[in-house]
């Protein structure tokens, strides 16, 4: 059926067993494919164990965190797990129950539990997100609590107060008595939930998030076009000047980028504040009054403006290292051909920087879409990021459960754009040195 | 290389003998001159008088640190300086280790521990060391026919000029707002409490909105005002004590409506040095440990009896008490902060206001 002559076909046949007369054989007689076999996998294990350091890094530094800050953005027993009796008096009855008098008494039980095991914060906590105010009513309860709850039940919680009888309460206890909940991300959208569990616009001097991912993803972009406008003449004179030359600019790239981003932050702010370096020298060219002094920094031109220094390197270097590859006989030529130079720069230079040029453009971006430090600093009302929205929920609140949320949100928005990036560009397109 | 090998496991095997009997300390603090002050008042006795060493470290706020190894279940800090709303929540979600006022000194002339404490002081897990105030501070400079002595002033910024520098949370926002519009210290909280109440601490602050520049970090106030970016700002009383008193810069404080806050001593269960954390926080918050700390930092001890005993800053000839926050003086328009409120309103507040930042 197959040329014996080939050694292939033989190779195909030992494996499949059809042959076990005539295989090719190694030298101390074990058939070839075996011993190849054993080879290459012995290569592939040594290989492996090569990268299983990295790999072990990258899972434990890297994807571990990012999927438990994903599990924390979904999930949030604060309440399921320490009221255990409510909770299961919610999962038997549907919503639009009226509490009866068992839900009065699991109330009353795990409030006394909850109040002995010194877990009603963690309760009142979890509640609090989503019905601000009422922490302190479970905590208060907790402390009356904590002899135990004579019946009946119902009359003795609402003697304590009577806000425990409000509709609004019992429908956000019904949502925080299963560990997960989307509640965090409906929050982060600005919406929320009203007393039948349906879906509302949170009040509107409450909106901020979206409008903040909006403010953050624009600013990216005009920060990303900056560094572009900026970035690319600085690229291609580091790329086509002699080396030497090139070297010290180089250096003048290089420096500000190892400096502390505290300092460059700071050193943006003495410049640019009204009573700043640039101000100053207008003043005393006579080109604004001294009473009108521009406003340069605390707003989102001082984000703009130095966040544009910061992230600048990240659009030279990728662009300076594809521009010192290109062939400046092309673009020679072109204009010998009779095109004329920006025609030339046009069709046959700008096409050949591309994927330096996506390479920085999505560095920058990226970069920027989370920066957090600068706009803290320089940012003002106006150029803050929803960044520093999320380092409020880490360090202020402490509600890492949205914190969460509105990093995994972020988190998707990259890899959105990422995803149409490839689609428009292609990753292949990406070059980085 | 064995020998080597030989020495670190004899040290590591120190390192844990060392531990079960307690001879170390991991306090966390807030770093900079507050950290120094209490290596200087706290530290550098206990470890001479009980032989435990202090191992102080540094966070941004200390609580982040506490909830972080809480949620990991590996607290390797013992006593953690925190404030006192995450004081009460960490206390609450049961955190952290009761503490019995009974067991802390009582004061010099045997009052007990319980009544010593300024109210407020005492938590169920936790211990005031200091208090510090939120201050409004101005250039003395600036104003020459005559200086800016009320909150109120702050706002008028026809009859004073200039920018303002303001803290951007809505804590220390809030309360000046209300203040400056005529509200009792001790009323703050029940009219932040309504909705009209904060409707009307947001209608203030929009009159200045256009001229505040929003800080962030506890030495901006001071380098804006040093600069001339800001006429006015408020700040932490210490910050400010330092520019004037230390680097002679030409400000003032005014102590109308300042905001009172503390710093507490927690200890979180489960932590490795239990014993040592319990004596740490006693001998810390003892009258003459809390007295000599605001030799080095303008922050007010929280024990009454430290008051009289009070002395001179470490440069030899600046007299402290005056520029306590806890005397007599300052406190009588001071706003408490309540952390019971904030711990309740925090989320909701933090998102009007800054929902009120970003529309322009």
């Amino acid at each position: 059926m197959s040329n014996a002559l080939d050694p292939h076909a033989a190779i195909v046949t030992e494996a499949g067993g059809l042959d076990p007369g005539g295989p090719l054989r190694t030298a101390d007689g074990q058939p070839l494919t075996r011993a190849l076999a054993r080879s290459s996998r012995r290569a592939r294990r040594r290989a492996f164990l090569l990268v299983l350091p990295l790999l072990l890094f990258v899972l434990l530094t890297f994807l571990l965190p990012i999927g438990q800050m994903l599990q924390r953005s979904v999930k949030n027993d604060g309440f399921s797990a320490n009221m255990p009796q409510l909770s299961a008096w919610f999962h038997e009855h549907p919503r639009g129950t009226e509490p009866d008098d068992a839900a009065w008494a699991a109330l009353a039980a795990d409030l006394t539990a909850a109040a002995e095991a010194r877990s009603i914060g963690l309760v009142g906590t979890r509640v609090n997100y989503d019905m601000p105010g009422t922490r302190s009513l479970f905590t208060s309860a907790g402390r009356k609590a904590r002899g135990g709850i004579e019946p009946p039940y119902r009359e003795a919680i609402l003697a304590m107060d009577e806000k425990w009888g409000d509709p609004k309460l019992w429908s956000v206890m019904r949502e925080a008595s299963s560990a997960y909940t989307s509640n965090f991300y409906l929050a982060a959208l600005d919406r929320t939930r009203d007393d039948d569990g349906n879906i509302t616009m949170a009040p509107e001097q409450q909106q901020i998030y979206v409008k903040l991912f909006q403010r953050t993803f624009w600013l990216s972009l005009i920060i990303t076009f900056t560094t572009f406008l900026l970035g690319f003449p600085i690229a291609h004179l580091l790329a086509t000047l002699p080396m030497r030359k090139s070297n010290l600019l180089m250096i003048l790239v290089l420096l500000p980028f190892w400096t502390s981003l505290l300092v460059r932050t700071t050193a943006w702010m003495v410049l640019l504040q009204q009573q700043g370096v640039v101000n100053d020298i207008l003043v005393w060219l006579g080109l604004i009054g001294n009473d009108q002094r521009l406003q340069m920094i605390f707003n989102q031109t001082g984000t703009i403006i130095a966040m544009t220094h910061i992230l600048l390197p990240f659009m030279i270097l990728p662009l300076y290292s594809v521009m010192r590859t290109i062939n400046p006989s092309y673009v020679r030529a072109a204009r010998s051909l009779g095109a004329t130079s920006w025609t030339a720069f046009r069709r046959i230079y700008f096409p050949q920087t591309l994927p330096g040029l996506g390479a920085g453009a999505l560095l920058v971006f990226i970069l920027a879409v989370g920066y957090y430090i600068t706009p803290a600093l320089v940012g003002g009302s106006s150029g803050q990021l929803i960044s520093n929205l999320i380092a409020m929920h880490m360090t202020q609140t402490l509600n890492w459960s949205m914190a969460a949320a509105l990093a995994a949100l972020l988190l998707g928005g990259v890899l959105l754009l990422y995803w149409v990036y490839d689609r428009l560009v292609g990753i292949d397109n990406l070059k980085l040195g | 290389m064995k020998k080597v090998l030989i020495l670190t496991t004899a040290l590591c095997g120190l390192g844990v003998a060392a531990q079960a009997q307690d001879k170390e300390v991991n306090v966390v603090s807030w770093g900079g001159a507050y950290e120094k002050s209490q290596v200087e008042a706290y530290n550098i006795p206990f470890a001479k008088e009980t032989g435990i060493k202090v191992n102080m470290m540094a966070a941004d706020n200390p609580a982040t640190p506490l909830k972080a190894q809480i949620e990991a279940k590996n607290i390797t800090g013992d006593v953690f300086d925190i404030e006192v709303s995450d004081a009460i929540r960490l206390c609450d979600e049961g955190a952290l280790v009761e503490i019995d006022p009974a067991s802390l000194p009582p004061a010099p002339d045997g009052t007990p521990a319980s009544e010593d404490f300024i109210p407020g002081a005492l938590r169920d897990c936790a211990v005031a060391n200091i208090f510090w105030g939120t201050v409004i501070a101005y250039d003395k400079t600036k104003f020459p026919d005559g200086p800016p002595t009320t909150a109120a002033d702050f706002f008028d910024t026809a009859k004073f000029p200039g920018k303002r520098g303001l803290p951007k949370n809505p804590k220390r926002t809030l309360y000046l707002a209300l203040i400056a519009d005529g509200v009792a210290p001790d009323q703050v909280y029940e009219v932040l409490d309504t909705p009209e109440g904060v409707d009307k601490a947001f209608a203030k602050l929009d009159t200045i909105k256009k001229d505040v520049v929003w800080w962030e970090a506890g030495a901006q106030p001071v380098q804006l005002l040093a600069d001339g970016e800001v006429t006015m700002a408020t700040g932490y009383n210490g910050r400010f004590f330092d520019a004037m008193v230390a680097e002679g810069k030409p400000f003032e404080i005014i102590w109308d409506g300042q905001f009172m806050d503390m710093d507490m001593f927690a200890i979180p269960k489960g932590s490795p040095n239990p014993e040592a954390a319990m004596a740490y926080l006693k001998f810390a918050t003892d009258t003459q440990r809390l007295a000599d700390q605001a030799r080095w930092i303008a922050y007010g001890p929280s024990r009454k009896s430290s008051a009289a005993l009070v002395g001179l800053y470490q440069d030899g000839k600046t007299e402290m008490a005056p520029h306590m926050p806890t005397s007599e003086e300052h406190m009588k328009t001071a706003v408490m902060d309540d952390p019971e409120w904030w711990a309740d309103h925090d989320a909701e507040m933090a998102e009007r206001f800054n929902a009120w930042l970003a529309a322009n």
